[in-house]
């Protein structure tokens, strides 16, 4: 990856789009990358919609607006869709990725078509994982099989070092968290 | 010889309760507001976890906040603060007090807009409105810069020939919520670079007893304003020369204003802080192209640093200034105002125009900067400015 990728989210206050960006800036850091990691504040409240942003490259980053032309769509809850254009100002060859049981096909359809689409059941794998549906863990690990940021182990060991001290060494709860990150990684579909 | 920075991702909030921690002041008085909150939030946790010795005082309101950072300087302590919008707002009269006593303190302020409408995203209202209060300006890109000047600003403000207040200002989330790379120095060499404070006129040196805040009506009040602008004048000089001794130590460059790109440019933008940065990347992209563009960011507005400007701006042909507040004098935002005004007597003068951008938080994307670099290209072309003071990306 030569060039400059810039991801949005799409989620509802209180799914953890704001966390998951920073984490996956931290993580990208580790990795060497420059990195930006912001969220839109605006009057959020928990269930309202939120954008966050992400832009990782191998140069020093400048840039400071939002993110209008993403290559990469993370879409945390698929009921945005149809009230949030999340395909908009999508890159030409750019991924939307959605948290969703649907298949990318059916998925493709209801974004009108003419984007590509990646999808995986976040929810269901949060909930099978961590007991609770937080789907952006999980939803960092497919978007790591969908873009080529950083190998898939090392973002694990960084997150399972992050989680630990984030949640105190609550052991249950790291590797629910890594284990929801690794199945995403290798259920995620992509169209 | 500096230890081995570390490289981080931060925010700009962050980074600058990380320049305070390792600055160790011997006195913090502040009052939360959105977006500045987070400095004072990590800097209380910092004092709750023993790893500074600052006296952290709790105040019910940025009056009295900045009331208790004058205070503490006057009695000879180290004394800093942090505000945005209307905490500076309510701080007027005491930035008077602070700059006309000649306290060093050194003050983050996280640019937002004033209300009202209410708004808490970033425009420079806040500071643009504080321009007369003798205070010295310094503005940062990213959260990098912010880290940087607020540990510069502290040499600066104690400078002998200086003894003013300094605020450093940053974009309101745009820098101070997002995260981002920075490089952190030591602990241990920031500490050496900020030194020990030794103030030379205090109140609790009983050996040699000092009034602050006199009386002084007809008969001194003008000499104290004439110092205060000596030293102002002075600080000039002072901010090149730390920022020299600050390259050493850290590697990053500073001076009275950032060129970029800007020697054989014939159109230029002049913008602060974060949309320096969005610029940058346009200047970039149509260079790559074959068009000589370029950015003028100034670091420092008080002082002005006006015949630097000038001479740096001598080759342009347009120039476009843009504001990121409004002034409501009908003829443009401060900073067109000053650098037109630099221009009176140049010999070279370029077309100017101003653009007022970016009010309450309104994104300003590469898209923007492109249109304001393409209307450069149009008054070229006419030989003229379509027009003086244009609002930036606003609704029809």
């Amino acid at each position: 990856m030569s060039k400059l990728l810039e991801i949005r989210w799409h989620a509802r206050g209180g799914q953890g789009a704001k966390t998951a960006s920073t984490l996956l800036a931290e993580s990208a850091l580790s990795a060497g990358k420059f990195v930006q990691g912001f969220p839109e504040y605006g009057p959020e409240r928990m269930g309202a919609p939120i954008r966050a942003f992400n832009r990782i490259g191998d140069e020093p980053i400048t840039i400071h607006s939002n993110v209008e032309h993403p290559d990469v769509v993370m879409v945390l809850d698929p009921t945005l869709i149809g009230s949030v254009d999340v395909t908009e100002g999508l890159k030409d060859g750019g991924i939307v990725l959605v948290n969703t049981t649907l298949s990318p096909e059916e998925m493709k359809k209801r974004l009108g078509g003419h984007v590509r689409v990646a999808t995986v059941d976040a929810s269901g794998i949060s909930q099978a994982t961590i007991g609770r549906d937080i789907p952006n863990t999980p939803m960092m690990g497919a978007l790591l099989k969908v873009v080529d940021i950083l190998p898939i182990e090392d973002f694990i060991e960084r997150m399972r070092k992050d989680l630990t001290k984030k949640f105190h060494g609550r052991q249950a709860i790291v590797e629910g968290n890594i284990n929801a990150i690794r199945r995403a990684y290798e259920e995620v579909k992509v169209g | 010889m500096a230890s081995e920075q570390r490289k981080v991702a931060m925010t700009g909030n962050e980074a600058v309760a990380n320049a305070l921690r390792q600055i160790d002041p011997d006195v913090v008085a502040a009052y939360p507001i959105t977006p500045q909150t987070d400095i004072v939030q990590y800097f209380s946790q910092f004092v709750s976890d023993g790893q500074v010795k600052t006296e952290f005082v709790t105040v019910e309101s940025e009056h009295s906040a900045m009331s208790a950072t004058v205070g503490a300087s006057a009695a000879g302590a180290r004394a800093m603060t942090a505000t945005s919008s209307q905490g500076l707002a309510l701080m007027w009269e005491m930035l008077h007090i602070a700059s006309s006593y000649r306290l060093p303190i050194v003050m983050p302020v996280v640019n937002r807009a004033l209300s009202g409408p209410i708004n808490i995203h970033c425009d420079h209202s806040d500071t643009m409105g504080s321009l007369t209060t003798g205070w010295i300006q310094i503005y940062s890109e990213s959260a990098q810069e912010a880290y940087d000047n607020v540990i510069q600003a502290v040499r600066i403000a104690e400078h002998p020939d200086v003894l003013l207040p300094v605020m450093v200002c940053q974009d309101g989330f745009i820098t101070s919520h997002g995260i981002e790379n920075l490089e952190i120095l030591a602990d241990e060499d920031v500490k050496q670079f900020v030194g020990e404070y030794k103030p030379s006129n205090y109140l609790l040196n009983i050996k040699e007893p000092v009034t602050f805040g006199p009386l002084a009506l007809q008969d001194y009040y003008t000499e104290f304003k004439v110092q205060q602008a000596e030293a102002m004048a002075n600080a000039k000089k002072v901010i090149l020369e730390v920022a020299e001794e600050y390259a050493k130590l850290s590697g990053r460059k500073y001076g009275l204003f950032e060129g970029y790109r800007l020697d054989d440019a014939e159109r230029v933008i002049v913008v602060l802080s974060s949309t320096a940065g969005t610029t940058k990347a346009v200047v970039d992209e149509l260079r790559s192209k074959g068009q000589k563009v370029g950015l003028l960011k100034p670091r420092v507005i008080r002082p002005f640093p006006a015949e630097e400007l000038v001479d740096a701006l001598s080759g342009a042909k347009a120039v476009a200034v843009m504001d990121r507040a409004e002034t409501f004098s009908t003829q443009g935002g401060q900073i067109f105002t000053e650098l037109r005004a630099a221009f009176y007597y140049a010999k070279e003068r370029p077309l100017m125009r101003n653009y007022i951008f970016g009010l309450g938080g309104r994104d300003t994307t590469t898209r923007e900067i492109h249109k304001v670099f393409s209307d450069l290209e149009n008054d070229l072309e006419r030989g003229h400015v379509e027009k003086l003071v244009t609002h930036l990306d606003v609704r029809e």
